[in-house]
This record gives structure tokens, sequence and C-alpha cells, in this order.
């Protein structure tokens, strides 16, 4: 068993961590200035350094600019505060002479107030926690301490309280469907039985792209949806169904469905049926005995089954992304933007260990809250 | 027990329909003579899956994912072959349990971090954008499914079988070829199955690892969903599917008539 303990450390253990750690690693000021970064880290950080490192920087930006090594650096700077792109930019370009801190805040003024290079500072230290303040909607202010970030900004909290009220609607969704279909599949006739295991094991084999592919064409304004809608008269005009919530949350519950019926089957084909005539002849009701004996004894199946949609859930970002609109974009959908769109790794890598972090603790608690749904043999194929 | 009532019946064929029915939606399309996606079809042509075969990214595309998939499953099959029998003879305890989580690991970490996260360290060692690096994902991702497929089938085996073979002399790779693996090979090959299965579907990590010369099959759909919506998507998508059913029955069959 080492061989594929050692395979699954190195090629996801190790890049998880790696992923974490590039959420806190800093490391462009360091690598576009190393003799700035040098100078300001020796430095106390109180009012202005010394015309050494105002020297340091002016050359190293013009040197950096010539090789045209300030790409990084400046989004990153800017990242944390805008404008100083442009600040960094014009002093790279700048024909300055000595002494460099007379010379450098008579280009911008900036370069003679004390946050620029208390910022400068902070940059330079190799790790920072910025990425994971701004994931969680906070930020460092220009004396250094943490504040709340103003309400137009603060945009992850809401993302992260959407993918969680999405992913806590389809998997109470996919609970709902599931749970009278489990409950008839488990008790049809053994051929019957696995005829309705196979057809729920067809779209569970299917790639999920193309299930979503699936309903991108049906629920298109043109689309076969629309067009029986119309034909049966339920509306006059071409209902929006893609792009929309209800695009989202249908694909998904039909994309995790299979997950919440297979362990629910499982469970409820073990529930004795001689239990059923043993509690109607204690005198109870059908309905008692649904809720007092077969509940109960089949929430295990509920509880795995919920827990691998809520899992898979969270983590969505295919489906959303082409059947969701702009408002119902998960976590997931920004992490991949930053990784390869705005090339953002700081961000990615900090929402991605939030989003761990939140899978794990949603998880956590439910088995917490309810030991009975602890589940046995998690993920195991069905 | 009670008799199923018609209601029960019926929201049960209905909760199917719902599973299986807008799989259906692709096959007339990827048949149609016209260009625009919408039904009934104006005609029936079989140009797109002519466009199909004759396309240089689809093809290329679709010798990408069986190249990748078959090495994975390969991979995955022989490690988690391996280690489902170490678990299986390693005494009950926290170590086991520590290995089997672990191994379970690619199930629970969501697609788009086990993504992002590839992404970034395989990056570091040249990995990105390589049919080597695709694999080595693929094969930890797929790695779970062999573990806990292989385990369930070696449930029935006699270990005294073992201490047997051992007593007559067979070394250990013997007694794993002659006696164990000829009694467990149907669960190794459904997990093999399995593990080709979800190389060949997997989208997420390929999306983020793969550079334009990896594209697999679901990749180029998504490139091709993304710009524009032409019926060989459809085509593809039902080539796609057929391999996962015949996927499935091979599984089924496999796996006897348990439904397991």
């Amino acid at each position: 068993m080492m061989p594929a303990v050692l395979v699954v450390v190195l090629a996801l253990v190790v890049p998880l961590l790696v992923s974490a750690a590039t959420a806190v690693r800093d490391p462009e000021l360091r690598a576009a200035l190393p003799r700035t970064a040098a100078l300001l880290r020796a430095w106390d950080g109180h009012g202005l350094p010394e015309e050494a490192t105002f020297a340091a920087l002016a050359g190293e930006l013009r040197a950096a600019e010539a090789e045209q090594a300030l790409g990084a650096l400046s989004r990153r700077l800017n990242f944390e505060r805008s404008g100083m792109r442009g600040l960094l930019l014009r002093a790279a370009r700048a024909e300055l002479v000595a002494p460099y801190s007379m010379a450098l805040p008579a280009l911008d003024p900036r370069w003679g107030a004390p946050a620029t290079w208390a910022l400068l500072r902070r940059a330079a230290l190799g790790v920072t926690p910025l990425y994971l303040l701004r994931a969680v909607d906070l930020d460092i202010a220009a004396d250094g301490a943490v504040v709340m970030q103003p309400a137009e900004e603060a945009v992850f909290g809401r993302l992260f309280l959407r993918s969680l009220v999405i992913a806590l609607q389809v998997t109470l969704l996919a609970l709902l469907v599931a749970y009278p279909a489990a409950y008839a599949i488990a008790r049809l006739s053994p051929g019957w039985a696995r005829l309705a295991t196979v057809l729920v094991l067809v779209p569970f084999w299917v790639s999920i792209l193309v299930r979503t592919t699936a309903w991108f064409i049906l629920l298109q304004r043109e689309g076969p949806l629309n067009a029986a809608l119309l034909a049966l008269g339920v509306t006059d005009h071409p209902l929006q169904l893609i792009f929309t919530r209800f695009a989202v949350l249908v694909a998904m519950v039909h994309v995790l469905l299979p997950f919440a019926i297979l362990p629910m089957v499982g469970v409820m084909k073990r529930i004795d049926p001689r239990l059923a005539r043993a509690a109607a002849s204690l005198g109870a009701t059908r309905w008692q005995h649904f809720r007092r004996v077969y509940l109960p004894l089949s929430l295990p199946g509920v509880g795995a089954g919920g827990l691998i949609v809520f899992m898979l859930a969270i983590g969505f970002y295919i489906t959303p992304a082409l059947v969701g609109g702009n408002t119902d974009q998960m976590v997931s959908a920004f992490i991949a933007d930053y990784t390869t769109t705005t090339l953002n790794w700081g961000m990615a890598g900090a929402l991605a260990l939030l989003l761990l972090a939140m899978t794990a603790a949603v998880v956590a608690l439910a088995l917490l809250l309810v030991p009975r749904l602890r589940p046995r043999g998690i993920g195991a194929p069905p | 027990m009670f008799a199923m009532s018609v209601a029960l019946r019926g929201y049960t064929v209905l909760v199917l329909l719902f599973l299986v029915a807008p799989l259906l939606v692709v096959v007339p399309l990827s048949f149609s003579s016209g260009e625009v996606l919408t039904l009934p079809v104006p005609g029936f042509s079989l140009r797109w899956y002519a466009d199909f075969f004759t396309a240089g990214r689809w093809l290329s595309s679709t010798r990408n994912s069986l190249v990748v998939g078959l090495h994975a499953a390969a991979f995955a099959t022989l490690l988690g072959t391996l280690a489902a029998f170490g678990l299986f003879l390693a005494r009950p305890g926290t170590r086991s349990r520590t290995v089997l989580a672990l191994l379970s690991l690619p199930l629970v970490v969501p697609s788009v971090i086990a993504g992002v996260a590839m992404y970034f360290a395989f990056a570091m060692v040249g990995l990105t954008s390589t049919l080597a690096g695709l694999i080595l994902a693929h094969t930890v991702l797929a790695l779970p499914y062999v573990v806990v497929t292989v385990l369930a089938g070696l449930q029935g085996f006699d270990r005294t079988q073992l201490r047997a073979a051992t007593s007559l002399g067979a070394p250990f790779h013997l007694v794993l070829r002659r006696v164990v693996l000829p009694q467990i090979s149907p669960a190794v090959a459904a997990g093999a199955l399995f593990a080709f299965a979800t190389s060949f579907d997997e989208l997420i990590v390929a999306l983020f690892i793969a550079g334009p010369e990896q594209f697999t099959l679901p990749r180029q759909m998504l490139a091709g969903l993304r710009e524009f919506l032409s019926p060989t998507i459809c085509a593809a998508a039902v080539l796609l599917t057929l391999m996962s059913l015949l996927l499935l029955a091979l599984h089924q069959a496999l796996l006897g008539p348990k439904g397991k």
C-alpha cells in the first residue's frame, strides 16, 4: 500500500500544501527588487527610510523595467492599493538624480508618504496575510491595521454564503426527490430493482459535462423545453430559463441525484420488512410506523447521501458556469478565474484554502451534531 | 410491507425519466442536417459525425483521452490493487485507518481545489501541459475507486490459503499472482473500468493542468461550448455517452447480478 500512499502524497497532499502556501506567499517584491527588499526589512518602519533605500529602489526599478520584469510586482502592489502600478512605473521610467529621497517625492508626493513605504516594507517580508484577509472581506489599512472592506468591495462573504446556500438547496432538493424513489426501488422485485438501479447508474457514469451540455441545450431560449411549454400553452412567450438560479438548481440536482438515491437504496434494502407488520400488529398507523420506525432506520442512508451531495455541490464549477447567470457563480468559478485569467495565485490559493476549510467544517459539524448520520464507507462506488 | 401505491410507482418512473431523458436530447440533434440546435430537426444527416472524425482537434483530443485514460487506469489499478491487498493483510488499527483515509482523500477534496493545487505544484516541476502530468493527476483521482472495489472483492477471500501457499514455499509475488489475483480478478477489472471511466470523463483537473496540446475530449467539448455551439458537440456527447454505457455494461457484467 506504500506506493499508492506515496503517489497520493506526492501528487495531491504536497500540491494541497503548496496551494495553502500560495495563499500566504509574497515573493514578488523580493524577486524584482532584492536589494531594496533587504534594506526595507532592516528598516524599523517608522517615518521614511534612509536615502540608501530610496536610491536602491530607484536603481532597481529602472533596471527591472529595462528587463520588463516589473509586471508581477506592479500587479501585486496594485492589488493591495490601486494606483501603485502607475506610481511604480512612472518612477521606473523617470530620469532621476540623487538625492533620491528628494527626487522621488518631487516626482510624486506619495513617495514622501510613510504609508507608501510601510506598504512596500510589508510586501518585502515574503509572507503576507493580505490574500486570506481579502478572502474574508478584510483589508490592511495604510497604517497596517486590519480593517473591514467597504460594503461595495466586500464580495467574498456574499460569494461564500451564496455557494453555501446553493449547495444546501441542491442537497435538500436532491434528498426530497430521492427519498420516495429510493423507498420504491428498495421495495421492487429483484428484476425491476435491478433495472431501476441501472437507470440510476446510467447518468452516474455519464460525464458531468455531457449532462450539463444536455441541460445547456434543453434550457436555451429556443430550446426544446421552451418549445414544449409553448406548445402546451403553459406560456405564450419563451421563458428565460438558462442563466438563472432555476437552471443551476435543476441541472445540479440532476447531476447529483444518483449520489443521493444509491446510498438510500442500500440502507433501505436492509430494513426488515417484517417491522411494518410488527408495528401494525402493535396498533401503529402507517404514518406512525413511518415516523417512528422506518424514517429513523433509513436516516443513515439519508445522511450518507446528503453528505456526498453536499460535498460535491459546494465545490461545483462547470454546471453553474455553463447554465448559471453572473449571480449564480460559486466560489470555484472565482478560484478558476484567479488561477487562469487574472493570474492572482495568492487569491486563488486563499479562496481554495477557505473553501476546503468550509467544506471540512460543515461535514465535521454534521457528523458531530447528528452521530446517527455518521456514514460508513463514504464515497464507496455504488 | 405495504403494497406500493400507484402514485409512488408513477413518481418513481418520473424520477427515472428525469435522470435519463435529458441525456437523450442530444441524440436527434447530433443527427441533424441543420446547423442550429433546435427540435424538431430539419432533416437527418451524419455530417456532424463526419466532422467529428475528420476534424484534427476532435481526433487529437480523443487520442489524448484514450492515452491518458488507459495509462491512468493501468497505474491506478496496479497501485490500488496492491494497496487494497496491503490493507486487507494489515492488522486493523490506526495505521490502516489512516492509510485508507489518505487514499480516499481524492474523493473528498473538491475537484477545483485539487486542480488548482496540482496546477501550482506541477508548474514547479514542469509537469503542467504534459500528458505525463495529466496521467499522474488522473491516476490519483481514480485510485480510491480501485482500492474500494478491490477491498470489497477481497471480503470473501479465505486467508488460510495464504498460509497454505506460503508453507508450500511460494514466494510472496507468486502467492499474489497465482492464488490471490485469479480469485479477485473480477473486482480488479471492475476497478480498472471505473478508473478508466473516471479519467475519460474528468474535466476540471484537465482544465487547469492541460495545455491545448493535451486537450482531452471533455476539455475540447468545453472549448466548443464556450465559443460556438455546433452540433459536433452533440455528436461528441453521444459518443461519450455510448462509451460510458459500454463501460457501465461491462462493469455490471463483471460484478454480477448483485447490482453492486
